[in-house]
């Protein structure tokens, strides 16, 4: 299994944190990768929230390429991390070039876009820099949005953390995402480490999906260029939840319903259950069959978590006000904030939404047998 | 053989017949029961003359013969009688005494079955035994990666869509404007396909009808019957069962006029109409239904005279195109009900069906596409029909449901695989592997026959004589005298075991590949075949 871990707070925080929690609960993953996903960022980021960040790994070679397509749009590096690395790298960790990240100018006859114009651009920049990338070796891009950070690497996570120095003051966020281990159903390759990410949203899963293929073959003929990699079987739940939010102009409410919908009695006896078992037949394809806990970010800097119908996978979501954190386990909750009163700590049950909204005040909980939110 | 015996080119002896009867005098009691029950009468009372020569037993007197008669059986060796080997005899024998045995030389009966220039017709499958469904594994099993779920103890939802589902986007549209949405059934993936009353006895398709019934209303198992060319018994018709019913209508229109004039009085929608265009059994050819089973009964239903044979033409004769077909009848049909009822063709399955299919995806109205492969039975037919024509159902439905998943039209037109399912008694995962590769739902008709009413027909050409209504157990007879033989609440109990234990086996099936609460329609990756050609073809993994 992989293990899972989320952190909400009003102060940035260092990811070093988050991967702390994952070495806490290093007896329920493999250590064999880890990734990184960091939202409302602090530090040097706080002040260039519409800059948006390019996330990836690159040679040499995959730098000037990059730095040359990226002029060629118009696009000016405005910040950059850098990273300066130890001599050798640990046991494990394959030597790379360059980890990048780094934020740009948009170009100047960009300005006036609607921001729906900019994700579909910035998305397609990412998915042709990820082609250029696959075919010569020399790229690796994870993400590139406003005000979102991405690492992946193979080995194990708190050692890559160290290595890469994630500890350093000016690489802080006030949502983080952590997943320790790499993809083990298929070839290792970072395109199927998660977190995945997709034009502002982004989810890790914890389980093995088994409806994989036929629910890939559904989002491929959505005709949606982003829909796309499925190097990794989880990686269906970040485009399904694209689909849910973007094509379908649900709120985060509706994600269960179209990955478990309601069954017999509880799909009859719901307010909308007109509405939803029309859902439930025309998004037949994309019901997940389990075990899965996902824990995902939202673009107005909620978390969530979910469970799927059979609920076989651990998550807990615990903290105080102003700080929250999700973890696939209560150890991992322990580490990361010990002062909190355990006895509000929820683990979501198979019909349950855990979200924590922009605000950290409250853990809010959605039963999927609630009414659904008005549809505007 | 006297020395001038008559011998004409189609004299065969017993040796030529494809079955040979063994019996035995020693355990004969001569009751009679086995000339009585053949259905073909192939056997008859023989009386033989044997002679014993008997020696004396001392130096005096000298040896004798002696001539006995004794009475048995003899096997008829004229073609008409031939027998079938449904081993009916041996069923009533009281003593074991007479079995039917398969001849263990290439039978000469197959040159001297078209007497009077009529080529053979027969009822069944096609005689060719097995087939590519049995030799599909399920590999996808989900081990320490994931737990296998528990196939006893889990939450399960295994059902089906029947109905064109709209995509999500316009589903919602619809929903939000009030607009008509398609209807969909959720049924149960395992449908009773289109057997016509008519071509079963009374009994069966009543017991067919109860076990359908009793698996609704008291297991609330959503199992669909179809009826098959042959019109509906008109108090069903105006029953509440009629919402288990998918009504079937074909080039003949049998009993529709019937069905027409009885929508008034309708109390609930029938399940959904399958227009049927072609059968896997006798693809392009139409239905048939013999005269020496229209009976008195039969002709009231479907509306024609008594004893003449019902030829349905090979096709809708008001139709020209697939276009025509689609826009005329499918139309017309969901009209006729108020647009609340599904409708859906079924064809044979041929290489053609990617057109059709094709078609359908454009027409809003077409609510699945249901197709029958080589392997599927018939009442009648002719044997040449069933024995060369057609096309498998594995790599037709695969192509067909890779087809829909390039348009992305995979979730909005069900395909319903039929045709070889369950024929070496592998129902379940025959039906898993069909899912598998893409269909939505399977329909069976000679296996419910077979296990639900004890259909003697194989293969291996074992009986078969389905087209002429001298079914020995009674199943697809109209002669009372035959089909009294057949019970129909046992004929409904057996449909209920029959359906409790292929649920259990498909969930055996599913829950080790870790699915539970969606049927796995086109899970592809769970499936492999050690034929490495048939893997590439039907794009599943190779495995040795």
């Amino acid at each position: 299994m992989c293990r899972l871990f989320a952190i909400t707070s009003e102060t940035p925080v260092s990811p070093i944190l988050a991967l702390g929690a994952l070495d806490v609960m290093r007896e329920g993953h493999d250590g064999s990768g880890v990734g990184l996903f960091l939202r409302d960022l602090g530090g040097p980021f706080d002040d260039m929230k519409d800059a948006p960040i390019l996330s990836g790994i690159f040679t040499k070679d995959g730098i000037k390429r990059l730095d040359s397509y990226m002029m060629n749009l118009g696009f000016m590096t405005k910040y950059k991390i850098s990273f300066k690395l130890p001599k050798t790298t640990p046991e494990g960790v394959p030597r790379r070039d360059v980890y990048l990240i780094r934020a740009y100018e948009y170009p100047e006859e960009w300005e006036g876009r609607s921001f729906e114009e900019l994700g579909r651009e910035l998305m397609s920049i990412r998915l042709q820099l990820r082609e250029m990338g696959q075919a010569q070796q020399d790229m690796i891009v994870f993400s590139f949005w406003p005000d979102v950070i991405m690492v992946k690497e193979i080995g194990d996570p708190l050692t890559v953390g160290k290595y890469l120095n994630l500890d350093r003051e000016d690489l802080t966020a006030r949502v983080i995402m952590a997943q320790g281990r790499q993809n083990t159903n298929y070839a290792i390759n970072l395109y199927a480490c998660h977190p995945f990410f997709l034009q502002g949203l982004s989810t890790m899963t914890n389980g093995e999906n088994t409806a994989f293929v036929p629910i890939k073959e559904f989002l491929m003929s959505r005709g949606f260029p982003g829909y796309m990699g499925f190097q990794s079987d989880s990686e269906v739940f970040t485009h399904i939840l694209h689909y849910t939010l973007a094509s379908l102009g649900f709120g985060i409410e509706a994600y269960k319903h179209i990955i478990t919908p309601l069954q017999g009695a509880d799909l009859e006896d719901h307010p909308n259950a007109p509405l939803l078992k029309q859902l439930k037949q025309s998004c037949r394809r994309m019901i997940i069959d389990g075990p899965n806990c996902v824990i995902g970010s939202l673009p107005d800097h909620s978390l969530f978590m979910v469970q799927d119908r059979k609920k076989l996978r651990p998550g807990v979501v615990g903290g105080r006000p102003g700080q929250y954190a999700f973890s696939s386990e209560i150890c991992g909750l322990d580490a990361v904030i010990p002062d909190r009163d355990k006895r509000n700590d929820f683990q979501p049950m198979h019909l349950d939404t855990a979200i924590v909204g922009p605000d950290r005040q409250e853990i809010r909980i959605c039963r999927q047998t609630d009414p659904l939110p008005r549809q505007h | 053989m006297p020395s001038n015996r008559p011998i004409t080119p189609s004299t065969l002896s017993i040796k030529d017949l494809p079955w040979q009867i063994h019996w035995n005098k020693d355990k004969c009691t001569l009751c009679g029961s086995c000339t009585a029950v053949c259905p073909v009468n192939a056997i008859e009372l023989g009386v033989f003359r044997k002679r014993t020569v008997e020696t004396a037993l001392g130096i005096e007197g000298s040896a004798s013969s002696v001539f006995k008669v004794y009475h048995g059986i003899r096997q008829r060796t004229d073609a008409a009688y031939a027998c079938v080997g449904c081993a009916m005899c041996t069923q009533v024998c009281p003593n074991d005494a007479i079995m039917p045995y398969r001849s263990d030389e290439a039978p000469k009966l197959p040159y001297h079955i078209n007497q009077g220039g009529q080529p053979r017709r027969r009822g069944g499958r096609r005689n060719v035994p097995g087939g590519i469904l049995d030799q599909i594994k399920f590999l996808r099993i989900s081990m320490l990666t994931d737990p296998a779920l528990d196939a006893g103890r889990h939450e399960f939802e295994v059902r089906t869509l029947l109905g064109r589902v709209l995509p999500p986007e316009e589903s919602l549209k619809h929903f939000n404007e009030n607009g008509w949405v398609p209807p969909v059934r959720e049924i149960y993936p395992l449908i009773i396909g289109s057997m016509s009353f008519g071509a079963l006895s009374p009994p069966m398709w009543e017991g067919l009808q109860m076990g359908v019934a009793y698996l609704n209303e008291e297991l609330k198992m959503p199992v669909r019957m179809c009826t098959g060319e042959g019109g509906c018994p008109p108090r069903l018709l105006r029953s509440r069962f009629l919402q288990y019913v998918i009504l079937q209508i074909a080039s003949g229109y049998f009993g529709w006029d019937e069905i027409i004039h009885a929508i008034p009085e309708m109390k609930v929608d029938p399940c959904a109409i399958e227009i049927k265009y072609g059968q896997g059994a006798k693809p392009g050819d139409g239905g048939l239904l013999m005269w020496n089973k229209v009976n008195q009964l039969i002709a009231a239903i479907r509306g024609v005279p008594v004893g003449v044979s019902l030829p349905s033409p090979p096709t809708h004769q008001t139709q020209y195109s697939i276009e025509e077909s689609v826009a005329k009848m499918i139309q017309s049909m969901s009209m006729a009900w108020g647009f609340r009822v599904p409708v859906y063709p079924k064809i044979s399955a041929t290489s053609t069906a990617l057109a059709v299919l094709n078609n359908l995806t454009r027409n809003g109205f077409a609510a699945g596409l249901a197709i029958d492969g080589e392997d599927g039975g018939t009442g009648a037919a002719y044997d040449v029909s069933m024995n060369s024509m057609g096309h498998p159902i594995a790599s037709n439905i695969r192509d067909c449901y890779l087809n829909l998943a390039a348009l992305g039209k995979q979730n909005e037109i069900p395909l319903f695989a039929g045709g070889g399912a369950g024929k070496t008694g592998n129902l379940a995962a025959n039906a898993a592997a069909l899912i598998m590769l893409g269909a939505s739902g399977v329909q069976i008709g000679k296996y419910i026959m077979q296990a639900a009413a004890g259909c003697l027909g194989s293969e291996t050409d074992r009986c078969n004589i389905c087209n002429v209504g001298l079914c020995p157990k009674g199943i697809t007879s109209q002669d009372p005298r035959l089909y009294r033989r057949l019970n129909p609440e046992d004929v409904a109990q057996r449909v209920v075991d029959v359906y409790l234990s292929f649920d259990t086996e498909l969930k055996k099936i599913i829950a080790p590949l870790g699915r539970s609460t969606s049927l796995p329609i086109g899970m592809s990756d769970a499936l492999g075949i050690n034929d490495f050609n048939a893997a590439e073809r039907l794009k599943i993994q190779y495995v040795i």
